[in-house]
């Protein structure tokens, strides 16, 4: 024991057990991985990946490259801001991708303009009133379907008991059904001209970023983010100090699924189209986000900014293997790496955080 | 008012054919400090379960501050002002100490914004400190996660919450049997504080030394009754442990056992 402390009874101040914030290791990271890339390209294709190294232009960086890295990660970002609350509960959710299908066909068939009259038509499910409604019914009907879901999710996890990687895999199912089923596999096409902005241009972006500091808000300075982290870190202790944990954890996955919901809204919109097949994957990449972004799956530790940088790290490194001229397949394997790198440095930093408590 | 904080009568639970606490009549009054002593299965933590309603008695009839109480659940008695600090600790790891003190009944700004009402950091921040000062807890650096503490600060933290919130009565179930030396001498010193500020307290413990340390008087469980019930002052470890085995049995509990 040092006699550096004013405490009684041995207990000292360990100067080395002093918190470094995990963000600043993720965003480290980012730095690391974007550094690689530009000397990469230095060397093998003689550009950098972020500056600009076009005399034409009278700018530091390469906009143009950075605008895209953003916007390929926004709208699968904005799920996995829900996602990052779901896993900080110690929970999971595996439907969000089908959840996005889901409420992409559903919202798309409310945002169609009248003058159309391919087969695939809503005309035929609803009859013509249900086309040219005002721009607030496919959004409401987008934000509706994935709060459904969240519900269910959040009502079989918190009161069946049911493990969330089962329920939310039971919902990804059922939900890429109802996608597949509500057309009959036939895509939704042709939005009105409103619906057609919310996802146009650099939207997705202000959408996403916007949500991303709200979030951050919510979950460090209310109850709501205060429980949230609590559950995961100790149910037990959550329920003895009188925290209704069940209606807790339903809040959390319909705000996942909620937020599911905007991002098929974003996404039909941006794409002027809904297919079934939507979302596919989405869920695994907003985990992945989380995960990269040193959320961790054992619950209890996280945040939204680690998610947002997590998603720029997937976005930087998409964006790296096709300015290095790379396949696709050489990306997937990488972010496989990095993956299960991120989730063993987790498991290595808790054990060495039990060995010294 | 009376003097007495808590009075239970007939208080009786049966696990099925095992009876595991019968008939305990027990009484603490205001600013007491009495022990519980036992040997394993004889019926203290049954007690305390029944006390603090993590378990529903059989039957017999508890009072608390001078009202019969019927606990739905340990948040009732916790409402009621019954604090326990249990042998395994109610703290979640990843939050830090004013966090896990105002874990479920936070101070908050702006209620009207519901579950996403505003946590006043500040005010909650501002009672941590008092509640440690008042317990003679010295915690380094109040911002770091349970996670990181040892646990000996645990088990604190976990005291400090029963004297941040003004409780009536205070139960210890075998505070510092996962402890150190000294970790173990900063809980008693507490428990010193404790007796100082007039905390009523019972402390369920195997601890002879501790007990002799700590308490005004003895209470003695064997195989589910009590058959002892003894003034500090007036008795002695061999004594005690007399009770405990059943080489003696106190007079008033004669043929009780």
């Amino acid at each position: 024991m040092s006699d550096n402390s004013d405490s009684v009874g041995g207990l000292t101040f360990d100067k080395s057990k002093r918190q470094w914030p995990n963000e600043l290791n993720v965003f480290g990271a980012l730095i690391l991985i974007i550094i690689i890339f530009e000397v990469l390209g230095a060397i093998f294709v003689g550009q950098s990946l972020l500056f600009d190294t076009n005399d034409r232009f009278d700018s530091i960086f390469n906009e143009a490259r950075l605008r895209i890295i953003i916007i390929q990660v926004a709208i699968i970002g904005i799920i996995a801001i829900g996602v990052t609350q779901v896993i900080i509960t110690a929970g999971i959710d595996l439907s969000s991708g089908s959840v996005v299908g889901a409420a992409a066909m559903i919202a798309m068939s409310f945002a169609q303009v009248a003058t159309v009259n391919g087969a695939p038509n809503p005309k035929a499910i609803f009859g013509e009133w249900a086309l040219d409604l005002p721009v607030i019914v496919p959004v409401f009907v987008g934000l509706a379907v994935g709060f459904a879901a969240g519900l269910i999710n959040g009502i079989l996890v918190a009161y069946s008991r049911i493990p969330p990687f089962i329920a939310t895999l039971g919902m990804m199912l059922f939900a890429r059904g109802v996608a597949q089923w509500w057309s009959l596999g036939n895509p939704v096409s042709f939005p009105t001209e409103s619906y057609a902005k919310i996802g146009a241009g650099m939207m997705p972006v202000i959408i996403f970023l916007s949500l991303a500091v709200l979030f951050h808000i919510i979950m460090n300075y209310t109850v709501y983010g205060k429980h949230t982290y609590a559950i995961g870190s100790n149910e037990q202790a959550a329920r003895m100090s009188g925290i209704n944990v069940p209606r807790h954890l339903v809040l959390v996955y319909v705000i996942a699924g909620m937020l599911a919901g905007l991002a098929a809204v974003i996404l039909t919109s941006k794409n002027l189209t809904a297919q079934s097949g939507m979302g596919l994957t989405y869920e695994l990449e907003a985990i992945a986000m989380a995960v990269i972004g040193g959320v961790s799956l054992f619950g209890g530790r996280g945040s939204i900014i680690g998610t947002v940088i997590g998603a720029l790290i997937i976005g930087v490194i998409t964006s790296g293997f096709t300015f290095l001229r790379l396949g696709a397949f050489y990306q997937e394997m990488v972010l496989g790496m990095i993956i299960v790198g991120a989730v063993a440095l987790d498991q290595w930093q808790q054990q060495r955080a039990a060995a010294r408590a | 008012m009376s003097d007495t904080i808590l009075e239970t009568k007939g208080l009786t639970k049966h696990y099925g054919g095992v009876h595991a606490l019968e008939d305990a009549d027990f009484v603490l009054k205001h600013g007491e400090h009495v022990a519980i002593m036992g040997d394993n299965g004889a019926g203290k933590s049954t007690f305390v379960r029944q006390i603090t309603g993590v378990e529903q008695r059989t039957r017999g009839t508890v009072v608390f501050d001078g009202k019969e109480v019927n606990f739905g659940g340990p948040l009732d008695a916790r409402e009621a002002g019954i604090e326990t600090v249990f042998q395994t600790l109610a703290l979640a790891d990843d939050l830090n100490v004013p966090d896990n003190l105002f874990l479920g009944r936070e101070k908050t700004k702006f209620d009207w914004l519901g579950p996403f009402r505003f946590l006043d950091y500040k005010a909650m921040r501002d009672d941590t400190l008092k509640g440690l000062v008042k317990t003679g807890v010295k915690i380094p650096n109040i911002k770091n996660t349970i996670a990181n503490m040892s646990g000996g600060q645990r088990q604190c933290v976990a005291i400090a919450r029963t004297a941040t919130f003004a409780s009536k009565l205070t139960i210890m179930d075998e505070p510092t049997a996962a402890l150190g030396v000294q970790e173990t001498a900063q809980v008693e010193n507490i428990v010193r504080t404790l007796k100082d500020q007039g905390e009523s307290l019972i402390l369920v413990s195997h601890n002879m030394r501790q007990v002799f340390d700590l308490v005004d008087r003895i209470i003695v469980f064997r195989r589910g009754r009590i058959v002892a019930n003894l003034n500090k002052e007036d008795t002695d470890g061999q004594d005690v442990v007399a009770y405990i085995t059943g080489a003696k049995t106190g007079a008033e509990y004669e043929g009780a056992a």
